[in-house]
């Protein structure tokens, strides 16, 4: 944990230094705690990324190939010649300012740097000078800079400092998406071998064993097994799952988190609760193992590389089409890339609900349906017997999370879930959800111990709005539909509001579906005592 | 400061052409800078833009500012998020004529005890679209100078902003908006701290420069009045390739066409190309139809990930022992 306290934290002054942004330099050791620990060697060897070597950040010399600039430079030309979205987002910000106070490491830290239009400027500030003729004459004075040791940097502290959210893109006139801007310069600085170990390492396991967490296929069996154990001391019900199984009529992906740490595994009993309630024909794959995709935080091909295995084990297996889990930047994959980068999927059928008979056609051609579509259909046609009440030690609020939210627009559904799963769901104040939704700071790989000063700054604003549910509604529970939130709010509530604890949508679900042959419920997926059951349940 | 760069070069273009009309360059300004102007406007707009357009879209990426169309039954938000290209064309013209998101604008301000508030902050929004839509009637108000007989609609917008008849002759609505919304434009850059911080000298030019220019032409007008007859003849010789080199109009007005011909000619070059960019924007200008209609990106890479069967090798003692299914015994 951090040493700062709450009222340290909130010292903000958004007041810019005296020092212009054009100066670059950046002192590593006294900004500990907002920065990430470099990519491990080994893991850039396995992936054949460049330039592995052990380095830190806080080191002067950073051990760069002798021919970096060039490398740098010869990555932004061809990527200008690639992608529109980047040429278009350097040559129009007309530094209106009003991205400036929607990004929360803004709001948290005050660092000007981190206002996302600064953020874009470190980057353009070199396509300036080494693209455009009036940087290259003018310099400085047409807002041009040198790519110096120094800004490179300054790229690695600040495009590692962006959580990929989007929500500066949504209030920009020219609708210009510093996420966007972040992820190339990931890109470039990966190119000298420049990322952080928190997106590297996943990759490298994701790579290698199917998942983010390198768990290998005799581990993902035992932590279903426990799972449904766990299931059936609460229920009374025993599920059966299968994995690797041919032939069924689905492929079920979830993100990793959700069968291996707490609180994702409720969520992911909640799935399974679901699943053996509708008799669902499902498989889950222990080589598919891995919905979200650290290739987003890494770069374009590293996202097809990693997603690469979703439609390759569908077509393997002869599924029918692809039900996906809880998790937001892996929803970004599925609904913006999966279907460019590793399509067509016409080996798959356009997905029916087998219980409603709904025809899921927005997802004709991906042949992806995400989880809480699927519910709120089996909701709306009355499939599901839900006991409320069995939520109703739970004040809830729902936290929209990035991508979902501004990547895709999946703000209702889960709402529905939610509500027909609950009795009391309140919403935070309405700058700070749908697309107007904060961060929950750790997002694109910065959920990290050696970042949390950052993170917890970062999360100031989605924090500050739990408080303020807290407070009036007496909520005592965020929902969400994201692993990564999941693991990174734990902490923040933990720091800001720890009256409140995280939780899927699903587990939500879980808790009220009544399922046929179950025991009388006393506890929730978690344990805990059912409202009036405080005295029965043996905790 | 930065603002003082655009001051001293707004002024040396008006010093620029004062001078140089006095000195026996009324052609150049009246006739050569002009048709200069527009062909670099025109070619160096149209270049950047096909600069933009020869890079490809790769991945359809919307910024989805509503909810998706997904189940029939769930109300979508058809212009925030929209999901056919009419919808994408109905998001990108209410970015253009109605500035959608500028309009969403909030400020954030932290009170004690590190609450943070949001309220909604529409100042910058009213002013852009005063700005643009003044800037607009100006100019086709000026079209009164290029057309003869002058076309209904222009007579018409010229009625309708002088309709409050001040003065003598009277001031056009038009004109008082962008000489207040520019100033509040500018004004914002350099009193907000977070905006003069990252202001930059190409950031105070073009309001500088429509400042001059608007103030140029307040003059011309209402103080030292030029001979409009002059100008007309001018503004038609130009249009109809048939220029003629006006006669006795007075340095000022040398400085107002010079300024104006600096603002066309170096659009292509500055932030100003946003206006064409709004357009082409990627997460504006895309329906959000990703799982129903494929996108195709023309330089997907040939990358094949880790293969089931190298993982089924990797791993088959392992899957052995957990009793999971193999491909190959
Ligand atoms: C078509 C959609 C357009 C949109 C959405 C748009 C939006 C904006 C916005 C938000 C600003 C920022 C104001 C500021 O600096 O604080 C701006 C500035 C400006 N725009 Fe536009 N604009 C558009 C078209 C145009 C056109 C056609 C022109 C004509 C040349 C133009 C000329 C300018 C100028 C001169 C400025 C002042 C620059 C400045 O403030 O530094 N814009 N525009
Ligand atoms: S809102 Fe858009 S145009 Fe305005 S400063 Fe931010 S990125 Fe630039
Ligand atoms: S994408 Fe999010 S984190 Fe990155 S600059 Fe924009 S608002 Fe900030």
């Amino acid at each position: 944990m951090t040493e700062k306290t709450q009222q340290e934290l909130v010292q903000i002054d958004y007041a810019p230094p005296a020092r212009d942004w054009m100066d670059p330099r950046i002192d590593f050791v006294a900004r500990r705690g907002s920065w990430s620990y470099p990519g491990a060697a080994k893991n850039l060897r396995y992936l054949g990324f460049p330039n592995p070597r052990d380095w830190s950040p806080e080191d002067a010399d950073w051990k760069l190939p002798p021919n970096w600039q060039q490398i740098i430079h010869d990555g932004l030309a061809e990527r200008l010649g690639k992608y529109r979205s980047l040429k278009v987002f350097l040559d129009t910000c007309v530094r209106c300012g009003a991205c400036a106070d929607k990004c929360h490491f803004f709001l948290g830290s005050g660092d000007p740097k981190n206002m996302p239009v600064l953020r874009a400027e470190l980057l353009r500030s070199v396509y300036r000078k080494d693209f455009t003729t009036a940087g290259r004459i003018l310099g400085s004075i047409a807002g041009a800079r040198e790519l110096t040791p120094e800004v490179l940097k300054e790229w690695f502290y600040y495009f590692f400092q962006c959580t990929e959210c989007r929500r500066c893109s949504v209030f920009c006139p020219y609708g210009i998406d510093t996420a966007e801007i972040t992820m190339i310069a990931r890109e470039l600085l990966n190119l000298v071998g420049l990322n952080i170990n928190w997106v590297i390492e996943p990759v490298a396991n994701c790579d290698r064993t199917g998942n983010h967490l390198g768990i290998q296929p005799h581990t993902f069996k035992d932590n279903v097994d426990f799972l449904v154990d766990e299931l059936a001391d609460v229920t009374g019900v025993r599920v059966e799952p299968s994995i690797n199984r041919k032939g069924a009529e689905l492929l079920f992906v979830v993100p990793s988190a959700d069968y291996f740490a707490d609180p994702g595994i409720y969520t992911f009993m909640g799935y399974l609760l679901l699943f053996h309630y509708l008799g669902l024909d499902y498989t889950l794959s222990a080589y598919a193992s891995e919905g979200g995709n650290f290739g987003l935080f890494t770069s374009h091909d590293t996202i097809k590389r990693l997603n690469y295995k979703i439609y390759h084990e569908a077509r393997r297996l002869k599924v029918k089409w692809l039900l996906g889990g809880e998790c937001g930047h892996m929803w970004r994959v599925m609904h913006q890339y999966m279907d460019t980068m590793n399509g067509p999927a016409d080996f798959l059928e356009a997905p029916v609900s087998p219980v409603t008979g709904t025809r899921f056609e927005h997802a004709a051609s991906t042949k992806m349906v995400h989880i809480c579509e699927f519910t709120a259909d089996l909701i709306r046609n009355g499939k599901l017997k839900l006991d409320k009440t069995r939520n109703d030690h739970r004040r809830v609020t729902f936290h929209d999370s990035c991508n979902p939210a501004r990547a895709m627009g999946i703000l209702e559904e889960p709402r529905i879930v939610l509500n027909a799963a609950c009795n009391h769901v309140f919403e935070m104040p309405e700058n700070t959800i749908r697309e107007q939704t904060f961060c929950c700071g750790g997002g694109a790989g910065l959920g990290n111990d050696e970042n949390l000063e950052m993170r917890l700054r970062g999360g100031l604003p989605r924090a500050n709005a739990v408080r303020w549910v807290h407070e009036k509604h007496g909520v005592n529970l965020m929902a969400c539909i994201c692993a990564i939130d999941r693991a990174t709010l734990t902490a923040l509530v933990e720091y800001w509001v720890p009256e409140v604890g995280i939780s899927g949508v699903h587990e939500l679900l879980g808790n009220a579906l009544v399922m046929p042959g179950e025991k009388p419920r006393t506890t929730d997926l978690r344990g805990l005592p059912l409202a009036g059951m405080e005295g029965v349940a043996d905790v | 400061m930065r603002v003082i760069w655009s001051l001293v070069l707004v002024g040396a273009l008006a010093a620029i052409a004062f001078a140089g009309s006095r000195a026996g360059g009324e052609a150049v300004f009246a006739v050569a800078v002009p048709y200069l102007a527009l062909a670099t406007f025109l070619v160096g707009l149209s270049a950047r833009v096909i600069g933009w357009a020869r890079s490809p879209v790769p991945f359809r990426i919307p910024t989805s500012c509503g909810q998706q169309r997904s189940l029939p039954w769930i109300r979508s938000s058809r212009l925030d998020n929209p999901s056919t290209g009419l919808g994408a064309a109905g998001r990108v013209l209410l970015e253009a004529l109605a500035f959608r998101s500028l309009f969403r604008n909030t400020r954030a301000e932290l009170r004690e005890g590190g609450r943070l508030s949001y309220a909604a902050d529409k100042w910058l929004w009213a002013a852009a679209l005063a700005f643009h839509y003044s800037f607009l009637t100006i100019l086709l108000r000026h079209l009164r100078f290029f057309a003869e007989p002058v076309p209904g609609f222009v007579a018409l917008l010229q009625g309708l902003d002088g309709c409050f008849r001040v003065g003598v002759p009277t001031f056009y609505v038009s004109s008082v908006l962008l000489v207040v919304a520019a100033g509040f434009l500018l004004g914002r850059r350099l009193l907000d701290p977070k905006l003069r911080y990252l202001s930059l000298p190409a950031d105070y030019v073009p309001l500088v420069l429509l400042l001059a220019i608007a103030a140029s032409g307040l003059l011309l007008r209402h103080v030292y009045k030029t001979d409009l007859l002059a100008v007309k003849d001018l503004a038609v010789g130009l249009v109809t390739f048939r220029p003629v080199v006006p006669e006795g109009v007075g340095g000022l007005f040398y400085v107002h066409i010079f300024l104006v011909s600096s603002l066309f000619a170096y659009l292509p070059f500055s932030k100003l190309v946003h206006a064409a960019g709004i357009f082409l924007s990627p997460t504006r200008n895309l329906a959000n139809d990703n799982r129903r209609r494929r996108h195709v990106n023309p330089w997907n890479p040939p990358i094949v990930g880790h293969t089931y069967a190298e993982w089924e090798a990797d791993f088959h003692d392992k899957l052995v022992a957990a009793g999971l299914p193999l491909d190959k015994e």
